[in-house]
């Protein structure tokens, strides 16, 4: 579905991706983990463009998205992102947050995006939010509708950039259940988190991000019961 | 006994030296703003400064939106990539604009233009117009620039991640919340060029303190017409701050924060 060759990104003489190569699956569920500054932001953040890369090339179910005459906008409607600060829009409704992407992008009519934003906050447990503004709201509540918003785009691929970081802890978990959810109905999902136990229990791979490589990569149990290298090991002493 | 006869007693005991200060203060109040129905040019002064304002206004507004709209544009093309040449260009004209603009007195502009380039012309109140529409659109589109750029950057990625294009992100998610924010430097920017109206009157435009010199011509005291423009600005002002707050306030309502 996603497939990464020899990716580079620099900031000025800073090089932040040395040369990634990955693939990533339909259904697959990856988790990127790794300490700060070891470029598993940017590496999310190259998917959907919202970086370009220096060097490389990234091709999503067979078009090749850094082709600078590719169609970016129609790739990225069917790649949802979720941002570690929500960004949600503070100058419109919890509703007008939701349907304004769909139906400028033409893919739904005002009504049918309004009966999808309802249907979506409900499974969230939020219907009652639809005329509330991102103010009135709780970070996690925020959290909440921002997957909400970004699956109104009927995404292919879910982008999570350390979607918990900036909550209180206890609404991390109300954010995790909704992405376990997701998990289980099959979405594919990328996600950059230092949520370990969300790594164990809901990915189908980890991968270990330091300096700007993928350093090591399993499937979750034996990533975490058996890591290889010394780094990855350090590492998860520090966090586990 | 009227006001008239009343002013004609008391000048005469003035100009022999005998008026006590009341009897001062009330000659040269009346000569100053009601003999020959001298309060109508003040009034016609407020009118014409009032229209130069809007004049102004509206030609610094266009200017500042398009202004911003080019420098922001071609600032936020995505770096490794080619750039656009025309928005370059473009970009150039920008910043030559704004530096002369910003750089150089507004006394000098308003000369410049009145003497040099419109030198030919006959209606210096319009010209004194243009010359301050084009001046505040340099200040306008450095106020709009900042509000843009003052937002988290976070709304313009949200934005495209969905799939909005780079027009549509700016029109429903950006420039909303801009404007809510330039809105206090905006209003700022209208009531210094309200106030520096008076200045076109270096060329000639007819606005309220030409008239107000007019008088200090005919009455040989400066102190009374002068003394009343400056109220006449004040008031001016005060009004339109009041709308200001009120429409900042109505606007802060709309998000419920």
């Amino acid at each position: 579905m996603i497939d990464v060759k020899h990716l580079s990104k620099s900031f000025g003489d800073h090089l932040v991706l040395d040369d990634i190569s990955e693939h990533i699956s339909e259904g697959e569920k990856v988790v990127v983990i790794g300490p700060s500054g070891s470029g598993k932001s940017t590496f999310l953040r190259c998917l959907n463009l919202l970086e370009l890369p220096t060097k490389g090339t990234i091709t999503f179910n067979g078009t090749v998205i850094t082709d600078p005459k590719a169609d970016i906008d129609g790739v990225r409607r069917q790649m949802g992102m979720v941002f570690q600060h929500f960004n949600l829009f503070p100058n419109m409704t919890i509703r007008r947050n939701i349907t304004l992407a769909p139906v400028r992008t033409g893919l739904m009519k005002q009504e049918e995006a309004n009966d999808t934003a309802s249907a979506l906050l409900r499974r969230v447990g939020l219907e009652e939010k639809a005329d509330a503004y991102p103010g009135q709201l709780s970070g996690g509540q925020k959290q909440r509708i921002a997957i909400v918003r970004a699956l109104a785009m009927k995404p292919k691929v879910m982008l999570f950039d350390e979607p918990t970081s900036a909550l209180d802890p206890e609404m991390v978990g109300e954010v995790l259940e909704v992405m376990k959810e997701l998990a289980d109905e099959g979405m594919t999902m990328v996600v950059v988190t230092h949520e370990m136990g969300f790594a164990r229990e809901v990915g189908t791979r980890v991968l270990f991000m330091d300096g700007g490589k993928i350093l090591e990569q399993n499937e979750p149990h034996a990533f975490f019961a058996n890591p290889q290298q010394a780094r990855t090991k350090e590492f998860l002493s520090k966090v586990l | 006994m009227d006001l008239a006869q009343t002013y004609e007693l008391w000048r005469a005991l003035m100009v022999e030296g005998d008026a006590n200060w009341w009897q001062t203060f009330f000659v040269r109040f009346y000569q100053t703003f009601i003999e020959a129905n001298r309060w109508q040019s003040y009034l016609e002064g407020v009118g014409v400064t009032l229209i130069v304002t809007a004049v102004a206004l509206a030609i610094g507004v266009v200017l500042g939106i398009l202004v911003a709209m080019v420098r922001t544009a071609h600032d936020q093309q995505r770096p490794g990539r080619p750039k656009n040449p025309v928005l370059g260009i473009l970009n150039i004209i920008c910043k030559v604009y704004v530096t002369i603009i910003r750089g150089t007195p507004m006394m000098v502009q308003i000369l410049i233009m009145g003497l040099v380039v419109f030198a030919s012309s006959r209606n210096f109140t319009m010209v004194g117009a243009l010359t301050l529409g084009i001046n505040s659109g340099a200040y306008v589109a450095e106020i709009i620039r900042g509000g843009l750029m003052s937002l988290d950057s976070g709304q313009m990625e949200a934005g495209r991640s969905l799939g909005l294009n780079y027009i549509d992100t700016m029109r429903f998610i950006v420039i909303p919340q801009a404007f809510k924010a330039i809105l206090p430097s905006l209003g700022n920017e209208f009531i210094v060029l309200l106030k520096d109206t008076s200045l076109i009157s270096i060329i000639g435009g007819q606005e309220m303190v030409y008239f107000a010199r007019n008088i200090v011509n005919r009455t040989f005291d400066a102190m009374f017409p002068l003394i009343g423009a400056a109220v006449i600005y004040l008031i001016l002002v005060m009004i339109f701050t009041w709308l200001q707050g009120k429409l900042e306030r109505r606007l802060r309502q709309g998000d419920r924060r």
